[in-house]
């Protein structure tokens, strides 16, 4: 049993979420994974954007730093550059990290640090009011898509695949003990690494969509999640309206970070030789 | 480019962003990440060269808004860091740039200014930043600017910017210009500079707050994760244990000292190089590349028995102005010489109140100015004419 007091901020709490929000689900998802790996709080750093979500890291007792809007990543980057023994996690959202700061979330990809973003997708721009975000589905509803979405959305966790990452997971918070197995996957995971958290907007989501209560839209991801492994059996239609969760990619590449200090290694040699 | 000189050699010629390299290296600076931009690319081109041989880090980011946001997360983890750019990507900086001063986050950015606006003029020199560097982010902030003229200050007013983001908290902008950064003069190279750092915390973490209202205005700032000070970081607004605020009384307090901490400090801060000003009846006020041709100017305004001097600020912001209230209060006439149409000069202006004539020079066609364009109004101020510029 975690004892998630150690990782609080309690003085903090009440949170800021809405009542049914799905981000509290996630924060404990992360401490147990946290715990069970063993990370001093000292070598931890979280780092986000602008958000609801981004609002996560301001509850943990670690290094916390909650920058500009989309930069989480950038920001991150210079932390893990010079701290390469720092666990660095990125707390961000789909509007976050696909909208605004989709360059940094693709090449940080591409590059391979060894950074973890947990990507809380919910759909919408929550804290702003329900504005559309890159990821609100067709058709669906936005407090500044008031016909419903034209716009195709991205599917993240192939975003991320394409670029590069090293591990990509999607998982939803209707199965928060799955969830935090991938995050200790995520986190244990020498370069780029991504968990997309499914987690519902009640607020400003739900209501709008006519998707029910909290946990009505908890149900819903629930019923439409599809593993990995029967994704590819469902028929095409089917699969358009799956959520698939599961770790989707797992692989090896050279870290970053890991590459520069070999770099800085065979100069210091270099030097030494002469 | 950069040239190869002899090893263990202190004289070396190299361009104005080599210096600006050397410096940022002499400071201390062991994180860079940049975004080429001309023509400030040979800093990011040397250090990428350089950093790993003296254990930094160096990092070409996917734009110039990482490379900002990647410096300020390298200072809070407790290295000193720089980045630097050209106009379009100052502009995009700002945002970063405020973080900045909100988090209170050293941190160094050089501009080496082109002809702007947008896209402008990438090969060719302006000063049209000067501004921007005042005021580009958003909200009420104090900021340092300094603007060297030299190879040799290039490097000198570098270990100076980092010096003084360490001793404030604060960013510092560097701003060269498209002929401080591209000229190649012989440069001595000290062997050792003064350096400084950042004050870290007297009191245990349990009681740290990073952003406690002490008597110079400067909150000691601790290292993420170093020595168990765990601290958060946020660009909201924020009370003394750096989490957010609504509270009206802490909003106005951190506000405050944000613009109080570079003021108070002022007099440390301000830097201004006063050239045959003790008789002088007609001042020049120049800054960066244009000062040598100012310099010029001046000289050839005595040989003509004209008693001209050169008010040369080295620090722009905070801006001099009790400095240049006094100057106005000597002198007839201050002829404003600049690569822009007048920014500075209306500082000037604002700054001597109508106690003496101010007159402006400005260029803006790509060119350097001429010591020709800065004499004929010398002389016109000197005949007692008064002129429209």
């Amino acid at each position: 049993m975690t004892d998630y007091d150690q990782y609080l901020r309690l003085d903090k709490f009440p949170h800021i979420w809405c009542a049914g929000c799905g981000d509290g689900i996630v924060l404990k998802a992360i401490l147990r994974a946290v715990d069970r790996i063993g990370i001093d709080k000292n070598d931890m750093c979280m780092v986000s954007g602008i958000g609801c979500s981004s609002r996560t890291p301001g509850y943990v007792d670690v290094n916390t730093l909650h920058t500009t809007h989309g930069r989480a990543i950038a920001f991150a980057t210079g932390v893990k550059m010079v701290r390469p023994d720092m666990t660095v996690i990125v707390i961000t959202g789909d509007g976050d990290a696909t909208a605004i700061g989709g360059n940094h979330f693709i090449h940080a990809a591409r590059r391979n640090i060894d950074i973890t973003v947990i990507l809380y997708n919910n759909w919408i721009y929550g804290m702003t009011g329900g504005q559309v975000s890159p990821a609100t589905p067709p058709g669906k509803r936005a407090s500044t898509a008031p016909y419903g979405q034209l716009e195709p959305n991205f599917d993240i966790a192939a975003l991320a695949a394409g670029a590069g990452a090293v591990f990509v997971a999607r998982e939803t918070v209707a199965r928060p003990l799955v969830l935090d197995k991938m995050i200790e996957r995520a986190i244990r995971k020498k370069g780029f690494s991504l968990v997309e958290v499914m987690t519902p907007c009640p607020t400003a989501y739900g209501r709008r969509n006519r998707a029910g209560d909290a946990t009505e839209m908890v149900d819903f991801l629930k019923v439409h999640s599809v593993a990995q492994a029967k994704a590819g059996s469902l028929p095409e239609e089917e699969r358009a309206e799956a959520i698939v969760t599961g770790v989707l990619v797992d692989i090896e590449k050279p870290e970053y970070t890991e590459q520069y200090a070999r770099l800085v290694r065979s100069l210091d040699e270099q030097v030494a030789a002469r | 480019m950069t040239r190869s000189v002899e090893p263990g050699s202190t004289v070396r010629v190299m361009s104005g962003n080599e210096a600006c390299a050397e410096g940022a290296l002499a400071a201390g600076c062991r994180f860079y990440a940049g975004y080429p931009i001309t023509p400030s690319s040979e800093i990011a081109e040397v250090l990428s060269e350089r950093l790993p041989r003296v254990g930094g880090a160096f990092i070409q980011m996917e734009d110039e808004i990482a490379a900002m946001g990647a410096i300020v997360g390298a200072s809070l983890a407790g290295v000193k860091s720089m980045t630097a750019t050209s106009g379009p990507g100052f502009s995009l900086k700002q945002e970063n740039i405020g973080f900045a001063c909100m988090a209170e986050v050293p941190c160094v950015v050089a501009n080496v200014q082109r002809g702007g606006p947008s896209t402008g003029l990438p090969t060719m020199p302006m000063q049209g930043d000067v501004m921007q560097a005042r005021w580009g982010t958003h909200g009420d902030h104090g900021i340092i600017a300094l603007s060297p003229n030299s190879v040799a200050e290039s490097f000198d007013l570098t270990v100076r910017a980092f010096n003084l983001s360490e001793r404030y908290r604060t960013p510092v902008i560097l701003l060269l210009d498209e002929i401080t950064g591209h000229v190649f003069e012989k440069v001595r190279l000290p062997e050792k500079v003064e350096t400084v750092d950042r004050k870290g915390p007297d009191e245990p973490p349990e009681r740290y707050l990073p952003y406690r209202h002490t008597e110079d205005g400067v909150p000691p700032m601790a290292t993420y994760g170093r020595g168990g000070y765990r601290f958060h970081v946020t660009g909201l607004n924020h009370d003394e244990t750096g989490f957010p605020t609504n509270k009206a009384e802490e909003i106005d307090r951190l506000n405050r000292r944000l613009v109080w901490k570079i003021e108070k400090h002022r007099d440390a801060i301000i830097d201004n190089v006063a050239d045959r000003l003790e008789d002088a009846e007609i001042a020049v006020f120049a800054y960066g590349s244009v000062s040598r041709p100012a310099r010029l100017a001046v000289t050839e305004a005595r040989a003509r028995g004209i008693p001209a001097g050169l008010f040369r600020p080295r620090t722009l912001w905070p801006f001099p102005d009790r400095e240049v209230r006094d100057l106005g209060s000597r002198v007839k006439t201050i002829v404003v010489a600049e690569l822009n149409l007048g920014q500075m000069a209306h500082e000037v202006e604002w700054a001597v109140g109508g106690a003496c004539q101010v007159l402006k020079v400005g260029r803006v066609d790509g060119q350097a100015m001429r010591p020709a364009q800065i004499l004929n109004l010398i002389e016109e101020a000197a005949r007692g004419r008064t002129l429209k510029t």
